[in-house]
């Protein structure tokens, strides 16, 4: 059980969604009002822990009086808005990016994906054979992670936490541009040239899969990855006194990744390398 | 931030290219070869002032640029360095930009344009002919390198190329820490612009590409304007009349009597006559400009700014370019009003990478404004700061968007930013900005030296004073008309000289939409365009006649929105991309062949439409549209 600080009060603003009067605090987003009325609209690129980038816009709604869509993660509800997040122009645009998305990169791995695409009725082969796709080789230069770029949808999120949203190493930025753009180091670099420190925190935030540990990488290439068989514990990591939580994602009595609780007020989702990578002394079996 | 960089190192060409930027480096900790006794005693910069300087990192990758041609990782880690940028973002930042080049190259660049009006009167051929003289485009033969560009903002003299070749600044502008420039290297402007090619041929172009000295000077700003000396004219009514480059004969024609007034007004008073001008934005987007102006002179957060928008890249439109060009002190003055009713102590024009000319004479114009004292810590005598840089792109059409400006200026990725946040609350710098395009600031001089009723009483009810309107393709006389709002499409096109089978004609460029040679009684206004379906945008009349083939001319503005889309959205990034494999499958074929694929351009059009962040994805798919509801291009 992790510790929910408490936050100042906040006022209440009153909006109307999807026909009944709403009251949530105010900041809130449109998500967030939706979330707690127990809507589900799907999102992508939104992540808990850092400023919504609203690249993806599954998450568009229809705000009355906007000549377009505004993408419910990022649009604050204001006093006397009138929302709808279930309307055809809505459905429709959230059908046709899960499309384009789909048809372009590899959503294999990504939560949720097939369930919308068939909730959207989203034909992403309808664009041909021939659609051009991202096309990339998972990059393989270090022993703790993997980039598979083929399965990036450009959701900002690894760069916001490599750079001043968390980690502030700056190791990746987005280079390009329009469909040539890829998360990239200096110099399209091997991540071991590179900034990077290694944190892992790029990997906690990626909403695709694009990013994995090299064990989860290599066990789903060799067909044993089973989620649902594996067992999470949190506890406390023991390399220094900071104190941050971990939690061991445990398959076949192994450790094979470590994550962090997004609640917890110490790491917010994050770790250092030692934390993240540094399990294996756990089962150094003899 | 811990930033680390790799082992690669800057040349001595590229160390003073940047030095001359930025002086020398003032301690081993931003760059300087050797780390003094004293550096390692103390730490000085640090994230804030970091920060602070990260503006420069535009200018600063445009300075390798110019001088090298390309900006290698030793370059890119020696700039950082001297901004403390992390490497990674840097080098994001210079491959966002079509100018710019991480791989070598040659010392000459040859943009040949293909956009729109280019295309409407032969670049296709020029092309094609430049491939057998100087080989295939992008490879690098004798010295040069040829590459198609998109539109080069000189529609009225298509097709144009420009030629673009690296050199050291001349020798007063070598600064402190600059080794002078090598016998051997070229010397060049600091802006590296060799020649414009305007109307181009292959010999001629193939002739300045191996002597750009010897390249034939480009005609007067005031040949783009057929109507030149019209007493009727007030936007162009010194272009062509007068010398540009002089500030004395700028003001016997009235220039600075609007400065005056604004001053005898007050920021307020300003205000007031632009609101009641009924004066509204000539970018495009049609917003009062008295309503920005209030909004952001209202905001109790400051500092306040001003940013000009002079990154015409629209295809097609090249008024902006004209005004700059042909009476750059109108520029100029009218900012210091826009500023000073603002409450602005500093203004930027964003201007468009590859407008050489308007470069240096907006900069000749500035210094000798601020030598006669119309700019800097006192303009006028009235107590008033105000001072304007020029900020130059570096070949992204996408910064011509308001927010994109200020990441651009700000040494980002030149991506738009979400609003709200509107700019008259958090612009540049995240503090209240007002951006106005050139045209609009420019109305302002008219408004005050006579008045805002005078200035309403032209034009109509809600459309008020006049409009420019960049005319090409095949008219017999292409270039920038001046007619006060009402009149129609066919007064415009008798000025211009129609073809005599007109197929359609292009309207607002390629944002903007077709419309067909019988509905030349559209009304040149904003209500009179949006009440037939269509838009004014920035002013472009493209006519086509019929030996065009518009299923190309729809694939090149398909091509055009792909090349140009930042990549930030999804329905941007990959819609465009769709929107033209699909274009590209029904080239040639109508009917039933075609309507699948219409089928689907009309969903992925609406998308981009309705859920892109930014105005280049929402109108991706207006011209392509209109082609086949208007012209029915694949029945």
């Amino acid at each position: 059980m992790t510790a929910v600080p408490l936050q100042p009060p906040r006022r209440l603003v009153s909006f109307t969604l999807d026909g009944s009067e709403t009251r949530v605090p105010e900041g809130s987003t449109i998500l967030d009002a939706c979330r707690s009325a127990g809507k589900d609209i799907p999102t992508l690129c939104q992540g808990d822990t850092l400023t919504p980038k609203n690249a993806c816009r599954v998450c568009v709604v229809e705000v009355e009086g906007a000549r377009t869509l505004a993408p419910a993660c990022s649009r604050r509800a204001e006093p006397g808005m009138t929302v709808r997040t279930d309307t055809e122009r809505a459905r429709h645009s959230r059908k046709v990016v899960l499309e384009l998305l789909a048809s372009s990169t590899d959503l294999s791995t990504t939560p949720r994906a097939a369930e919308w695409i068939k909730e959207y009725d989203a034909e992403p082969g309808r664009f041909g054979a021939d659609a051009a796709r991202v096309n990339e080789q998972p990059r393989i230069d270090n022993d703790l992670y993997v980039r598979d770029y083929d399965k990036c949808i450009l959701c900002y999120k690894c760069v916001d936490a490599c750079g001043e949203q968390w980690q502030n190493t700056f190791a990746i930025a987005v280079a390009g541009r329009g469909f040539d753009a890829r998360i990239s180091t200096e110099h399209d670099a091997p991540l071991t040239d590179s900034a990077c420190v290694f944190c892992g925190n790029c990997i906690e935030v990626c909403p695709t899969g694009a990013l994995s540990f090299s064990t989860e990488f290599d066990m789903r290439a060799a067909g044993t990855w089973d989620e649902p068989a594996q067992t999470q514990t949190t506890t406390v990591c023991a390399y220094c006194g900071v104190g941050c939580n971990v939690t061991l994602h445990v398959q076949d009595n192994e450790i094979v990744k470590v994550t962090s609780p997004h609640d917890n007020p110490v790491t917010h989702g994050n770790l250092c390398i030692k934390g993240r990578f540094g399990y294996q002394h756990v089962q150094n079996r003899v | 931030m811990d930033l680390r960089y790799t082992d690669a190192a800057p040349t001595d060409t590229e160390r003073a290219a940047v030095d001359s930027l930025l002086g020398p480096p003032p301690s081993g900790w931003e760059g300087a070869e050797e780390r003094t006794d004293e550096d390692l005693r103390w730490a000085r910069g640090g994230a804030a002032a970091a920060r602070d300087r990260r503006d420069q990192l535009l200018p600063a990758l445009h300075a390798v640029n110019d001088r090298v041609g390309w900006i290698s990782e030793g370059a890119l880690n020696y700039i950082c360095r001297r901004l403390t940028v992390a490497p990674a973002e840097a080098y994001g930042v210079a491959t966002f930009y079509a100018m710019f080049s991480v791989v070598p190259r040659p010392a000459k660049v040859l943009h040949v344009c293909t956009d729109l009006a280019c295309a409407a009167r032969g670049s296709g051929a020029l092309c094609a002919d430049l491939a057998d003289r100087l080989g295939p485009a992008g490879t690098p033969a004798e010295g040069a390198v040829w590459q198609e560009s998109p539109c080069l903002g000189l529609c009225e003299r298509a097709p144009a190329a420009l030629l673009l070749q690296t050199g050291a600044p001349p020798a007063g502008e070598e600064s402190v820490a600059g080794a002078p420039p090598a016998a051997d290297e070229p010397v060049a402007g600091v802006f590296r612009c060799s020649a414009v090619l305007a109307p181009a041929t292959a010999p001629a172009v193939v002739t300045a590409t191996r002597a750009p000295e010897a390249a034939p000077a480009e005609p007067p700003a005031g040949a783009a304007v057929p109507q030149a000396g019209d007493p009727g004219l007030v936007l162009l009514k010194r272009i062509g009349t007068v010398d540009p480059a002089s500030l004395d004969d700028y003001r016997s024609t009235g220039g600075y009597t609007a400065l005056r007034r604004a001053f005898a007004l007050g920021p307020a008073g300003v205000i007031r006559e632009v609101l009641d001008a009924g004066l509204v934005g000539r970018g495009g987007a049609a917003f009062p400009t008295g309503r920005k102006w209030q909004a952001t002179a209202q905001q109790a957060d400051g500092p306040h700014y001003l940013v000009c928008n002079a990154d015409e890249s629209e295809p097609g439109t090249f008024k902006d370019r004209v005004l700059m060009e042909g009476d750059p002190y109108a520029l100029i003055e009218s900012m210091t009003i826009a500023g000073y009713a603002i409450g602005a102590a500093h203004g930027y024009i964003y201007l468009r990478g590859e407008y050489p000319r308007a470069y240096e004479r907006l900069s000749h114009a500035l210094a000798s404004a601020r030598t006669r004292g119309l700019l800097g810590p006192d303009v006028l005598g009235q107590g008033y700061a105000f001072d304007i840089e020029i900020r130059r792109g570096a070949g992204a059409y996408i910064c011509g968007e308001e927010t994109a400006i200020f990441n651009s200026i700000e040494g980002q990725r030149g991506e738009p930013r979400s609003k709200p946040p509107f700019p008259v609350e958090k612009g540049l710098f995240g503090k209240p900005t007002a951006v106005n395009n050139v045209e609009t600031l420019v109305n302002v001089l008219p408004i005050l030296e006579h008045g805002a009723a005078a200035y309403a009483a032209t034009g109509t009810e809600t459309s008020t004073g006049t409009k420019l309107f960049c005319v090409s393709g095949q008219v017999a006389r292409p270039g920038i008309y001046e007619l006060p709002f009402g009149a129609n499409l066919r007064d415009l096109l008798a000025l211009a000289g129609p073809p005599e089978r007109m197929r359609a004609v292009l309207l607002g460029g390629a944002a903007g939409g077709f419309v067909r040679p019988d509905e030349l009684d559209i009304p040149l206004t904003f209500e009179g365009t949006r009440a037939a379906g269509t838009t004014l945008g920035s002013g472009v009349v493209l006519v086509l006649d019929d030996s065009v083939e518009l299923p190309r001319i729809l694939l090149r503005i398909a091509e055009f929105f792909r090349d140009e889309s930042c990549g930030q959205c999804v329905p941007c990034r990959v819609g465009t991309v769709r929107q033209e494999e699909a274009l590209h499958r029904i080239v040639d074929r109508t009917g039933a062949g075609a309507a699948a694929d219409v089928a689907l351009m009309r969903e992925v059009g609406q998308t981009m439409r309705d859920a892109s962040i930014c105005g280049l994805g929402q109108t991706a798919w207006n011209a392509v549209e209109s082609a086949i509801d208007r012209l029915g291009v694949y029945k």
